[in-house]
């Protein structure tokens, strides 16, 4: 299948999608994620202020059958969460880079961003582990 | 990935075709759900049709003068009440009357019973039946391999079906069957399902498979139906509360904690398992199977722990969203104090106690 993968953003090989704006990365998952899951209906988050560190896992998205967790690409302090998720996860299969958005984080390091994956190098990643 | 080991359904192409994910169900290589996904296949059987390919189910045909007898020794319902052209619903036990299996029974006439099993599970049964077998004028064949089964199921099912016999499929009435033509070859026409939905059951030679499924699924077009997969089918099957085996049953599992006790006709005579249900029935049952549904936000899941306060009591024999009810429920195990609606209970989420209640089930019941 054919994945959208903005030009614009940072991935990961877990899938998740980082835009940066100065220190703050914002956090969601990608299209070809939402696909692997099926119909999400359930999008758990962490709250305001707590902390992560690289690749520590901050929540978890469930589909009908399956239960994935989600793992933060940049270590760092949460801003903002999206709460519209609680009502409405399956903008998680809609729009995936736009609605669902999951979380903000103030990033420690803020270049800690430019190691991941260019969308180019995401899709290379997911045409070879087709 | 390899499938090589897994059993296949005639069908198999088919569902690929229908872009099936596909996923090894005991030892079979099944869609879980095709491009649709769950959520849509669930709703679309609940409102218009969806079709089911259970081909992996297991038929042990029982023929003989001493069939009625030896199939009534060997379960918990009592086989002496059905007539020609009707099944039940009914469990096989063990000697401490756990369950082998639950299966439906189906009489033809007074020496040919055809039991249909579950697809995990048909060598396990097949073996146990054998092994039953004393002296009764009784001859065993297992036709799983030649059957195929394919369940169509929803308020258009009826319907749909109809299109393909001659039968007048009305006057079947629920958990009744006949044999006749369908789409132009012999089949059982079983007004039985897994879904809480009106439907019917059909099983015919393996060979027709494909065919049958392809007519069915042009037939049913104008009504929305749509390929449903085993995803759809357990939550299909969760929201109405009925049983699956190797969640809500299993061998160290009474029928009678698991809400069973309507199929266990304990006077009907001595069956295998007998005496030990009716010594839990008069020690009284330790647990009980209910239903509930989440009160706080989360999920849950297959295995998890209930509690009651700070005390672990308990657990959750299968637990998932229900896309009809929008909610989420489950099944679980609480001791026979607790089993009442409006019990609160807590449920470990992956390290969070999140709160539910006990409600009445079925969770769903369609409108007659």
């Amino acid at each position: 299948m054919s994945n959208n993968i903005p030009e614009n953003l940072r991935y990961s090989k877990d899938h998740e999608w980082v835009k940066v704006d100065e220190d703050v990365a914002t956090i969601g998952i990608t299209d070809y994620a939402q696909h692997s899951l099926g119909d999400v209906v359930y999008v758990d988050l962490p709250r305001v202020g707590d902390t992560f560190a690289t690749h520590e896992a901050f929540g978890s998205v469930e589909s009908v059958k399956a239960v994935s967790e989600i793992f933060t690409p940049v270590a760092g302090e949460v801003t903002e969460v999206n709460d519209a998720l609680n009502d409405t996860p399956e903008d998680v299969n809609n729009d995936s880079y736009g609605a669902a958005w999951m979380l903000k984080i103030k990033m420690d390091n803020p270049n800690e961003a430019d190691s991941l994956l260019s969308a180019e190098e995401y899709e290379e990643y997911l045409n070879a582990s087709a | 990935m390899s499938t090589e080991n897994l059993k296949k359904t005639p069908l198999n192409e088919v569902h690929r075709a229908l872009g099936g994910k596909m996923v090894d169900f005991g030892g079979w290589d099944m869609p879980v759900q095709y491009t649709a996904g769950v959520i849509a296949e669930h709703m679309a059987t609940r409102e218009k049709a969806g079709l089911f390919d259970v081909s992996h189910m297991g038929e042990i045909w029982v023929e003989g003068e001493g069939a009625i007898a030896f199939v009534n020794r060997i379960t918990t319902n009592d086989v002496t009440k059905l007539v020609d052209g009707q099944a039940h619903y009914s469990a096989l036990t063990n000697e401490h009357g756990g369950v082998v299996d639950d299966l439906l029974v189906y009489r033809f006439d007074e020496g040919k019973l055809l039991l249909v099993v579950n697809a995990s599970t048909t060598d396990k049964d097949w073996d146990w039946i054998t092994s039953r077998v004393l002296d009764e004028a009784i001859t065993l064949i297992n036709a799983s391999a030649d059957y195929c089964q394919i369940a169509v199921q929803g308020p258009k099912a009826l319907e749909i079906a109809q299109k393909f016999t001659d039968v007048n499929l009305p006057e079947i009435k629920y958990y009744h069957f006949t044999v006749d033509k369908f789409d132009g070859v012999d089949a059982i026409i079983s007004r039985t399902g897994y879904t809480g939905e009106d439907g019917f059951e059909i099983y015919a030679d393996k060979d027709e498979a494909v065919r049958l499924w392809n007519d069915l699924m042009e037939a049913g077009a104008e009504f929305g139906i749509l390929p449903a997969g085993l995803a759809a089918r357990n939550t299909l099957r969760l929201e109405s509360a009925m049983s699956l085996y190797g969640n809500e049953l299993g061998d160290d599992i009474s029928p009678l904690e698991a809400n069973l006790g309507w199929i266990c006709k304990l006077n009907k005579g001595e069956f295998v398992g007998r005496e030990a249900m009716a010594r839990l029935k008069e020690e009284g049952l330790k647990k009980k199977l209910v239903g509930f549904e989440m009160v706080d936000k989360g999920i849950a899941r297959d295995h998890f722990d209930v509690y009651i306060g700070d005390e672990k009591v308990g657990y959750v024999t299968s637990g998932s969203p229900a896309p009809y009810l929008k909610k989420n429920i489950g099944l679980a195990f609480v001791p026979t104090e607790f089993a009442k609606t409006g019990q609160e209970i807590t449920i470990d989420v992956r390290g969070k106690k999140l709160a539910a209640v006990i409600v009445p089930t079925p969770f769903y019941k369609r409108e007659k």
